[in-house]
């Protein structure tokens, strides 16, 4: 990493970088975009994405500060951060390889190998290796730490038997970080887990789509059948596995920063519900003529602004000096569970037209608000969901037992 | 206020604070938690006094009462930013003073005093003098506008009539500031304790013991005409006196929601059950998790509020906020902590009952969090 740069150097960049985002942020391709990283249903909405993702990377917009050796930009981060904020400025497409740069990237670059860095972290960059995460399996969700699905050593090769499912673009990676059992002894059921890199093409890999709750694909369920990947894949050591997911979902979790830059989730317009608001009619006066749903309209905005302040409190020691990790470990859960009631909120102004579905050509906004609060859920339950990250918080954050 | 575009943080304000702010969070920290164990503040709610006059004094002395003053007046000359530390902490604590009234009262003092009125009040308020507000009345609105005591002309000065209510440690106030109407419009007034008869002040009994309140009749007290505040500032005066009281309430509130959940917490690990620590129920470990969570919202809150208050516009919504959010976060922490101590929680002897009751006298003073929301409603959209 560089030296902090001067107030000179970062005006010179951010004016480059303006100028970059404002000709070349696409405009609306004449399809539907995905909101998440977890929704890429079609080969139009994938090949966009890779090609947006790719042209941020090559004009140095992307990994900006990550070492140059690895193919990353090698600028001090507040460059990056510089970058993201233009790409929000412009409302830029998502990044898609949310968990190669998100997740994937930060740890290889933190914990890989040599080998691992210099194979793993430019194709990630430039949307050529797509990375997938399995971690959930059918009968083991929540209780992670549960993983069966077995990697049994086998010369300089492991055999996968078992299978994940809820595989965000699984169907589309390269490789997969994946979370596999290569033991039953052990203290615990934490002992025995080991973590690899997996490829997806390798033989005895199989996928298959599922159609979620809002009617678009996204996720996979992956079957491994005798499936063999090279001995290498293991990082770190057998029975590492635990230790290193758990790392990994620090960044998923947003309690670490992600220095790659760029964001993987659509902020969720928060005055676009205001709009929205201001434009319902009910009783044939303006919604927000009525008390009730003015008040309801306050809670929420107080709401928001309260994350937007948690957001900046995080960062300020003297602020949080009482639970120092409070803030970071409580954001997901509530972050999230606001977006699903902001989100069921909206759909209530609607009246009659609350009825109407994506792509129905009178839907409001063409349904983006029914499909935002659908998709919500993702969130709420992705990632661990919002019962286990009040676990976390209980247990972490206030000192209180674990269940037994 | 336009929302029209750009993020909520732009329009609404955001955080930053002083260094003075964080060296008076970390010694009010350790002042309150050292002068106001829980026994003391049990023992204090049987003593008439209500609050212990050695500590009052060392607030004096460490300065406390003159940070928003002035220097010119004998003050600190910083701001209410400042303060709001101060009464988290005293909140946190349960540390009953006329700290907040003192503040409140000089800043009314600022607002619509002239030089020779603010000259004679601010250094002697600084100088652990007590200074209260009479701005309450027998219909109990919290519009602080619907004022019907009055002040009418007679000879030199001026005859109230009315009654106050509310009015917090008025024994032992200096001088009160009080809300009156001249000829229909609304002025604030001083009135000296010596103008004040033995018999105008009735002892309320009010849902917090740890605080004192009073009853003031004002039929047939006298004050002479330089005792009333500036015709013009006296009604802005009000709308800055109300803002004040919420953001120290908010702060004192956010103080004493921490402590409810520290409290009940501190029972959940202890307290086994069915052979199993009671804080292993998640039908209790997640609503006292939700619980921080609102209190973490509301801290927010409250820290804008300090770090905006006075500025235009955004200074009073974030204001509001903070004594929304902070209402809503106390009102369920304490409602928990009683729930969650069992048989326990239902005695006097539960520290939960002392939170509980000290967040429906905060949300019976100066709006609740359904009326600042309601303003809020006004201000926003
Ligand atoms: C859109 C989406 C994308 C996803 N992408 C991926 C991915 O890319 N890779 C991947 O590995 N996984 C992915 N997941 C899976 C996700 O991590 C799991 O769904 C999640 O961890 C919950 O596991 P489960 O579905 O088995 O539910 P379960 O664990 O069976 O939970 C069912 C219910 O029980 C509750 N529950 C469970 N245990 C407890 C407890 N101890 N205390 C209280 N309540 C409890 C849960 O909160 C939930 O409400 C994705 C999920 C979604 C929705
Ligand atoms: C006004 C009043 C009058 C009473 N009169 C009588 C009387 O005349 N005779 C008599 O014998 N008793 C009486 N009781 C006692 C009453 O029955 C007990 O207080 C009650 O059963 C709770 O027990 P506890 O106080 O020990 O609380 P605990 O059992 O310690 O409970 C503490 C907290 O933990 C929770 N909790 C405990 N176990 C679980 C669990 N498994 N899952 C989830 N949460 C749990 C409780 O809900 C509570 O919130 C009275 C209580 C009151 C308040």
């Amino acid at each position: 990493m560089s030296s902090r740069p001067t107030p000179a150097e970062l005006a010179e960049y951010e004016a480059q970088a303006d100028a970059w985002f404002r000709e070349n942020t696409p405009k609306d391709p004449g399809f539907m975009l995905p909101l998440t990283f977890m929704e890429v249903s079609t080969d139009q909405q994938f090949e966009f994405l890779c090609a947006w993702q790719r042209k941020v990377y090559e004009a140095g917009y992307l990994g900006a500060s990550w070492p140059s050796e690895y193919g990353g930009g090698g600028l001090h981060p507040d460059f990056q951060r510089i970058a993201t904020k233009l790409m929000k400025k412009y409302d830029g497409p998502i990044m898609l390889n949310a968990i190669g740069i998100g997740w994937a990237g930060p740890l290889i670059l933190d914990i890989g190998s040599e080998e691992e860095k210099q194979k793993y972290i430019k194709g990630m960059l430039n949307a050529e290796d797509i990375w997938c995460q399995g971690f959930s399996e059918p009968e083991n969700g929540s209780d992670l730490g549960n993983a069966q699905l077995k990697a049994v050593r086998d010369g300089e090769e492991y055999v996968l038997n078992g299978s994940k499912i809820w595989t965000s673009l699984g169907d589309r990676a390269k490789y997969m970080i994946l979370l596999a059992r290569t033991s039953n002894e052990g203290p615990n059921k934490y002992a025995g887990l080991s973590f690899f890199l997996a490829p997806m093409d390798a033989p005895g890999v199989e996928t298959r789509r599922i159609k979620k709750l809002t009617g678009e694909y996204g996720f996979v369920q992956c079957f491994f059948t005798d499936a063999r990947i090279p001995a290498e894949c293991l990082m770190g050591n057998e029975g590492d596995g635990w230790k290193i997911a758990m790392k990994t979902l620090e960044y998923e979790r947003g309690a670490k920063v992600n220095l790659a830059g760029g964001y993987f989730l659509k902020e969720l317009d928060a005055m676009g519900v205001v709009e929205l608001a201001r434009e319902s009619q009910r009783g044939g006066k303006p919604l927000l003529d009525d008390p009730v749903m003015k008040d309801r309209m306050v809670d929420f905005m107080m709401d928001i602004q309260a994350l937007n302040l948690n957001n900046q409190r995080r960062r300020m020691g003297p602020l949080v000096q009482d639970r120092p990790m409070g803030l970071a470990l409580m954001n997901k859960l509530a972050r999230t569970e606001m977006i699903r009631e902001l989100t069921e909120f909206s759909l209530s102004f609607q009246g009659t037209r609350g009825g109407y579905y994506v792509d129905d050509p009178c839907a409001v906004d063409n349904g983006y608000w029914h499909r935002s609060y659908l998709n919500s859920f993702s969130a709420t339950i992705g990632g661990g969901t919002s019962e286990i990250q009040r676990n976390i918080v209980a247990e972490h954050v206030l000192g209180l037992p674990k269940g037994r | 206020m336009a929302f029209s575009e750009g993020n909520l943080a732009d329009h609404l304000g955001g955080l930053g604070y002083s260094e003075e702010q964080i060296e008076l969070m970390d010694v009010a920290t350790s002042f309150c938690r050292d002068k106001s164990p829980i026994d003391k503040v049990r023992k204090l709610i049987n003593d008439e006094h209500g609050y212990d006059p050695g500590v009052w004094q060392e607030i004096v002395d460490l300065g406390w009462l003159g940070i928003a003053v002035p220097e010119a007046h004998g003050g600190v000359g910083l701001s209410m930013a400042e303060v709001a530390p101060i009464a988290e902490q005293m909140g946190r604590r349960l540390l009953a003073t006329p700290f907040a009234t003192c503040t409140i009262a000089a800043q009314a003092l600022l607002a619509a005093g002239d030089e020779a009125q603010c000259a004679e009040w601010l250094p002697r308020i600084v100088a652990g003098e007590v200074a209260t507000l009479a701005l309450t009345e027998p219909h109990g609105d919290w519009n602080l506008g619907h004022v019907e005591a009055s002040a009418k002309a007679q000879g030199e000065g001026y005859v109230l009539s009315g009654t106050k209510q509310f009015v917090v440690y008025a024994q032992h106030a200096a001088l009160v500031i009080a809300s009156v109407t001249v000829d229909g419009a609304l002025r604030l007034a001083l009135i000296e304790r010596s103008a004040i008869p033995d018999g105008a002040l009735r002892r309320e009994i009010i849902i917090d013991e740890t605080k004192r309140s009073y009853e003031l009749t004002l039929d047939g007290i006298t004050i002479p005409a330089s005792a009333l505040l500036d015709a013009g500032r006296s009604g802005s005066a009000l709308g800055q006196i109300e803002l004040a009281n919420a953001l120290l309430q908010a702060a004192e509130m956010c103080g004493g929601t921490q402590s409810a959940i520290d409290y009940t917490i501190e029972y959940l690990k202890t307290r086994k059950q069915f052979g199993k620590l009671i804080g292993e129920y998640q039908a209790l470990k997640h609503p006292i998790t939700n619980a921080y969570v609102a209190y973490e919202k509301a801290r927010s809150h409250m820290l804008s509020a300090a770090h905006n208050f006075g500025q235009q516009g955004v200074g009073e919504i974030a204001v509001r906020m903070a004594k929304a959010s902070a209402d809503k976060a106390y009102s369920f922490a304490a409602d928990r902590a009683v729930q969650f101590h069992g048989g326990f929680g239902f005695t006097h002897d539960c520290d939960a009952g002392l939170y509980r009751r000290s967040a429906i006298w905060h949300a019976s003073q100066y709006g609740d969090a359904a009326w600042h929301r309601s303003k809020l409603a006004d201000l926003l959209f």
